[in-house]
């Protein structure tokens, strides 16, 4: 009798997966970033281009549509797809080709930037663009076409890559580059992983003379004279990035702390092999030799509050003003990837997370907008924790976020008290960017609403980018949560 | 084609999604309209389709703020316990998530007080107790993983004792009793809470099977008071509370004088 019914029981599962049931056991808990939203989805890690088209037709037969994720650092929802599958795409990781000569390296999508410059530094050479974290992956980061602090002169990361493998839901591959399928290279990246998966992206490295920078920080006490020493100085650095302290007001508003780097020239560095060496690079485990940096944020956290941020960024800022204009020599690691100097800092904002806010604004226009955006943000009680000032050049893909001026990255705490004052905020502020004739980034989005989306990127862009996904996956496969929310 | 998850949602403004399965009259379909009421995105399933959508056309027409579809609505027998956890898994897709799931569905046959009437008591077994573990179980399941989550089971007073008036009917409820305890032994280390919900009498259908009533309260009312339970994730919970008085004294009556009693 027990026998019969366990027999039963196995028949009823195996019926149920026969009519496109997902096994449970691949159901997981995916967060964004931010901590902010998280969802449950059907996760798979695919190792091959084989294993990559049967997940596609699993799909298909199941009903249910695919998200790609790289290193999952969108800050928001870019990078989730909630009850649908979603591939974690961090095992395709390998490195394809590598020339050393000519700095051309071919890339499977997971390879993250922290294994792509740990590959090639000691042979002289650096990515031409890096995010501020390097667990990103070179996958994810063409899709959301990144920049980094070099935007103004490097462009995003898709102005580096030379030719792509895009894998159509139809299990198809196609390579593109600008010269080959060139509407498809101008879509893909920046695309979001709407129109294919990247399996491999070969891209032009920049040569490097020298493991470290040159780095010069200085502080400015308003938000004129930060844009004047950016206006000033863009043309002769290779990095720029301010920091803003977002509490400052009334004629000290916008004042913070500006870092600009410049690469070593060919024999400024005397041991160049030695800089460039690996163990010269990586950043210390401990913060002051004694405290394990994997645990700062814990101490970081009892600060997460308006009153806290207040007086971190307020130190910040009159310890820099205080200590004057600084010049050091840093390790590229160590100059670029500050969000991995304290690692885990995003639990300090405690479980409800943080979302970002970046608004990309035309020169022109962007000293009237920020001040009213620092200034709103202030009068509504919701002053920035972290608040990041760059500058960006326009470039020539159908998504982007690229224009001739500057972005300011903005990091709101999430809490179940906060999270509708932060949404309405939000809203006020679009006005303000729109205005002003401003653009958004995928990567960073949380908030972004269709018709603001209409607004800065127009109808016309969107119906070409809406044709180009249909006629690559007429199923409508690839899909996302950010997708759904900004695009249907 | 590829279905869409419900469209709009909003990273910062979470939303709660539930199941309720026995949702076209009774308890069911007003704890359905609480849930709209209070913010949750609800499925709906019934045998009766029709009662669903006309609930549903209601419940979403009292929610002019909202674009979004409150209610959706799912034509399912629980008696069909195969079909169950591919229809689980889609109707998860479609809400975008899970948060609550509360199996209200219940039969109750006229019995007398001398019949035995193996049809009824297989039915009552097959909606109280069958259908009940196929759906939660999924959710269990489905719970385990994503730690976290809240499993409702509308029982009843007479899961209490075995009473003379209705075998079978007590016997399902007091199954459904163990097995929402066992569940809550089980998963409360996972972050998920269980409640069972032993109601009184309740204006419904049902009760027109039911020998004597008294403290007899509408559905409404009983569904408040589920949403309150439902709110402080309390273990089990009568109502209304004065049930919990008499279920006290009930459970203590020594059976040699129960035996004897007339309900």
């Amino acid at each position: 009798m027990i026998e019969e019914q366990t027999s039963k029981d196995i028949s009823q599962n195996r019926h149920a997966s026969s009519s496109g049931q997902l096994s449970l056991e691949h159901l997981e808990v995916v967060s964004a970033w931010g901590g902010a939203s998280r969802s449950a989805s059907y996760v798979f890690r695919p190792t091959t281009e084989d294993q990559l088209h049967d997940l596609m037709l699993l799909a298909a037969k199941s009903g249910r549509s695919i998200g790609l994720r790289g290193g999952g650092n969108s800050y928001g929802d870019a990078a989730l797809n909630s009850e649908n599958i979603l591939l974690d795409m961090r095992r395709m990781n390998r490195i394809l080709e590598w020339n050393p000569v000519s700095g051309v390296i071919k890339l499977e999508p997971g390879v993250t930037i922290s294994q792509l410059w740990q590959y090639v530094l000691e042979d002289g050479w650096w990515p031409p663009v890096v995010t501020g974290t390097s667990m990103t992956t070179i996958g994810g980061c063409a899709a959301m076409n990144v920049h980094g602090k070099n935007a103004y002169q490097a462009g995003p990361i898709g102005d580096h890559i030379l030719e792509f493998e895009l894998m159509l839901p139809s299990g198809e591959s196609i390579l593109c580059s600008r010269e080959e399928n060139s509407d498809l290279f101008f879509a893909a990246i920046g695309g979001f992983g709407m129109l294919g998966i990247f399996t491999s992206v070969t891209m032009q490295l920049k040569r490097v003379y020298s493991g470290l920078l040159d780095v010069q920080t200085e502080t400015q006490p308003d938000l004129a004279s930060m844009f004047d020493y950016f206006e000033a100085y863009v043309d002769y650095s290779d990095y720029i990035v301010g920091w803003i302290d977002s509490f400052s007001k009334g004629s000290a508003l916008g004042r913070g702390d500006v870092h600009r780097a410049n690469y070593l020239g060919s024999g400024a560095d005397l041991a160049p092999s030695q800089t460039m060496r690996l163990e010269n690079q990586h950043l210390t485990p401990n913060m002051f030799n004694v405290m394990p940096r994997s645990i700062i944020w814990i101490f970081m956290r009892p600060f997460m509050n308006n009153l806290g941020t207040s007086l971190i960024n307020m130190a910040k800022y009159q310890a820099g003003r205080l200590g004057g204009s600084k010049q050091l020599r840093q390790p590229h690691a160590a100059f670029h990837f500050l969000l991995d100097y304290v690692p885990d800092w995003k639990n300090s904002y405690g479980p409800g997370g943080l979302i970002q806010y970046q608004p990309f604004i035309p020169k022109e226009t962007a000293r009237d907008a920020f001040a009213d955006i620092l200034r709103l943000c202030q009068r509504r009680g919701m002053p920035n924790y972290l608040t990041v000032f760059k500058r960006h050049r326009p470039d020539d893909f159908l998504m982007t976020h690229g224009l001739d001026g500057y972005s300011l990255a903005m990091d709101f705490r999430i809490t179940d008290e906060r999270r509708r004052r932060v949404a309405a905020l939000a809203r006020e502020l679009d006005e303000i960017v729109l205005a002003a004739g401003g653009r958004f980034y995928f990567a960073k989005d949380s908030t972004l609403r269709p018709e603001v989306a209409q607004a800065y990127l127009g109808q016309e862009t969107i119906d070409q980018f809406k044709a180009m996904k249909k006629r690559n996956d007429p199923d409508n496969l690839l899909q996302t949560d950010l997708w759904r929310r900004v695009f249907t | 084609m590829v279905e869409s998850t419900r469209p709009g949602k909003r990273p910062l403004e979470p939303e709660k999604r539930a199941i309720v399965i026995g949702a076209s009259s009774g308890i069911g379909a007003a704890l359905v309209r609480r849930l709209a009421l209070q913010g949750y995105t609800v499925a709906a399933l019934a045998r009766r389709e029709e009662e669903l959508h006309s609930l549903a056309k209601s419940v979403n027409a009292n929610c002019p703020e909202d674009t979004e579809t409150r209610v959706l609505v799912y034509g399912h027998d629980v008696n069909d316990t195969d079909v169950v956890p591919l229809l689980f898994q889609d109707i998860v897709r479609d809400l975008g998530g899970l948060d609550l799931i509360v199996y209200v569905t219940g039969i109750q046959p006229m019995v007398d007080a001398n019949e035995y009437n193996f049809d009824k008591d297989a039915a009552m077994i097959n909606v109280n107790v069958l259908g009940a573990i196929a759906w939660l179980n999924q959710a269990a399941i489905r719970f385990e993983r994503t730690r976290g989550g809240h499993i409702v089971g509308i029982s009843s007073i007479a899961g209490d004792r075995g009473r003379v008036g209705s075998p079978v009917y007590n016997t399902s409820k007091a199954a459904l009793n163990t097995y929402l305890e066992a569940l809550r032994n089980r998963l409360a280390r996972r972050g998920v809470t269980v409640t069972t919900i032993k109601p009184g009498f309740v204006d419904t259908p049902n009760l027109a099977n039911a020998a004597k009533t008294f403290w007899v309260i509408s559905p409404e009312d009983a569904a408040a008071q589920i949403y309150l339970a439902i709110r402080r994730k309390r273990g089990t919970v009568y109502i209304p509370a004065r049930w919990g008085m008499v279920g006290l004294i009930i459970r203590h009556i020594p059976s040699s004088i129960f035996r004897w009693m007339k309900f």
